[in-house]
């Protein structure tokens, strides 16, 4: 594979973010890059902690430039910000000055206020080559220490074009062929190819016409707006990767509630794509507010019922796709769950079923790995996704592993005893987790104090039971039909005391 | 010091309003507690009520509902509008259309 720039855009007017509704060039945000890039600490490997996602994508692309590493951990809690320090001593972190008390213990660098806003000819796109790493993903294991993924810059580039492609996003390796033919005023002809549209009618440039950005510049082939933020894997590949080397462009903003992400879509200009999650996804159905349409809604960190699959799709009259993937394969595999439930494997990926667990290996995958998930191979390029792996937990988009929760349960000083205990979901909302505690003399205040301490919030237990003893069977297991029923006796009003 | 409206079930400091709120609050979150054990002026957010924004959009998708009118806000403002039940109440009163 050939050394690659971090951006794909054929022209340096070409726009690459929107910011409060002004479009940003390859040249200015090439600009900002070098300036953050000089403005950096000499550590070599940063935390990428801004909010706003036009921060976030020039300090990743600044460190990249610079050689630095970005570390990426599944969630900043205080116990976590004390593993990454030891992990990499010289880690600082980049904020944009919002959250920014949510890593304590690390040197804290803040993002530039004041930017260009002009940039010279001087840009260039320097290509970095295939086995550059760019991050260290976490996960978060089962005894405590996060685990490190690395995630080198041609994998990545091999992931998200082929996340493009599948999307039918693929414009970015089609500028880089074309590069400087951009024709403004010419009639609509996007060389996006949507599956469920026709395809395009000249597919040979990227021809848009729409009104022109308001610098003159052409209008991107798409633009991403996510409801995910982009530390983690889905919001880092298909918020910003995407749009880097896809040749389109992303929404800075973060709009929070259903209004404000509704209002961001009906403000964002030219061919549209909104990137969420299930949880998103419902709460902005239920929302009042019109549905602008958009070209195409990405879904990912969890499966979509298909009802509201089907309901997304007619509400904002686009198609909606949907991505498989994990922290340490990245994504690879899509569908159309309105149109076929079964998984479609990005091109290069093989899945195999070693003693009942499916690996997956090649294409961008750096190393085989084990999936979570219950998966039955259909044919070489399919699969069906029966179920979680009974360890793995993900609640609205979150993931972590009821071993880990278990383990930082049970090393809170005074317990004695724990577990978690994910109960069945239903369709209505978000499920939380219960946990069953034997710690005589602590508090429970105490215990959920110490949690916040170690796990993300999402994580902590609604309810969190006191008992005076767990009622594990003979083989030291707690089933889950014995946790059902502790759950179902505290809600039946007999909270605090063990039913024995 | 709110106003004190006398309720059945409401605790003495709490306006009948905000024990309207509190009760959607508990009611949507399925929380283990009483919309008269929420108090008042105790942060809703990390160590207080200890929501997190999954939360919030549960509840801000509730009281849009009941109350006619879609949160808009920044994250500053966010943060300012569900610092407490008092604030929150204090931002439903001021919007709502129902």
């Amino acid at each position: 594979m050939l050394p690659t720039p971090p951006l794909l855009h054929a022209h340096p007017d070409a726009i690459v973010a929107w910011r409060a509704g002004h479009p940003v060039t390859r040249r200015v945000f090439m600009a900002h890059a070098a300036q953050v890039a000089d403005s950096f600490p000499p550590g070599r490997h940063l935390l990428n902690a801004c909010h706003d996602r036009y921060r976030f994508a020039v300090t990743l692309v600044a460190g990249m430039l610079s050689g630095r590493v970005n570390l990426m951990p599944s969630t900043y809690t205080p116990e976590v910000v004390r593993q990454l320090a030891e992990f990499a001593p010289d880690t600082f972190v980049v904020d944009d000055g919002v959250d920014a008390a949510r890593h304590p213990g690390l040197p804290e660098h803040r993002f530039p206020d004041a930017l260009p806003s002009t940039a010279t000819d001087a840009d260039t796109l320097l290509a970095l080559p295939p086995e550059q790493l760019v991050s260290w993903v976490f996960t978060s294991g089962s005894t405590g220490a996060p685990v490190p993924h690395p995630k080198t810059w041609g994998k990545l580039v091999l992931n998200t074009r082929a996340a493009a492609q599948q999307l039918g996003l693929n414009t970015g390796e089609r500028d880089a062929t074309t590069a400087g033919t951009s024709v403004g005023g010419a009639s609509a002809a996007i060389t996006v190819s949507f599956w469920a549209k026709a395809p395009p009618t000249t597919p040979t440039a990227r021809s848009l016409s729409q009104t022109p950005g308001a610098d003159g510049a052409d209008l991107p082939p798409f633009t991403l707006i996510g409801t995910v933020p982009p530390q983690h894997m889905y919001g880092f590949e298909s918020t910003i990767l995407l749009a880097l080397q896809g040749g389109g462009a992303f929404v800075a903003e973060r709009p929070f509630y259903p209004a404000d992400i509704l209002a961001t879509l009906a403000a964002t200009p030219g061919p549209r794509v909104l990137v969420t999650t299930p949880y998103h996804l419902r709460t902005l159905l239920a929302a009042d507010e019109a549905k602008p349409p958009v070209e195409l809604l990405i879904s990912a960190t969890a499966p979509l019922p298909p009802e509201l699959a089907r309901q997304a799709e007619q509400a904002f009259a686009a198609p909606l796709l949907e991505i498989y993937g994990s922290t340490e394969t990245g994504q690879i595999a899509t569908r159309r769950p309105c149109a076929d439930a079964r998984w479609h494997l990005f091109p290069g990926i093989q899945l195999e079923d070693r003693d009942g667990t499916t690996w997956a290996r090649g294409g961008h995958v750096e190393t085989p790995v084990p999936l979570g998930d219950q998966i039955v191979l259909e044919d070489s390029e399919h699969f069906t996704l029966q179920g979680r792996g009974a360890d793995l937990i993900n609640i609205a988009g979150k993931r972590t592993s009821l071993d880990y929760l278990n383990h930082q349960l049970q090393h809170i000083p005074g317990v004695t005893d724990a577990a978690y205990y994910m109960p069945d979901e239903d369709h209505g909302g978000v499920t939380r987790l219960a946990a069953f505690v034997v710690a005589p003399g602590v508090t429970r205040a105490d215990i959920v104090a110490a949690l916040r301490e170690r796990i993300d919030p999402l994580f902590l237990p609604r309810p969190l039971l006191m008992l005076d003893a767990l009622p594990r069977n003979a083989t030291g297991k707690l089933p889950r039909d014995v946790c059902k029923q502790l759950l179902a006796a505290h809600h039946a009003g007999r909270s605090g005391r063990s039913p024995q | 010091m709110n106003d004190t409206i006398s309720t059945t079930t409401g605790a003495p400091d709490m306006t009948a309003l905000q024990l309207e709120v509190a009760e959607q609050i508990v009611a949507a979150l399925n929380l283990e507690m009483t919309a008269s054990d929420i108090e008042a002026d105790a942060p809703l957010y990390g160590e207080g009520l200890g929501l997190d924004s999954i939360d919030i959009l549960e509840v801000a998708l509730v009281l849009s509902k009941r109350y006619g009118f879609s949160l808009r806000a920044d994250n500053e403002d966010n943060v300012r509008i569900f610092a407490s039940l008092a604030s929150l109440t204090e931002y439903v009163a001021a919007h709502r259309t129902l």
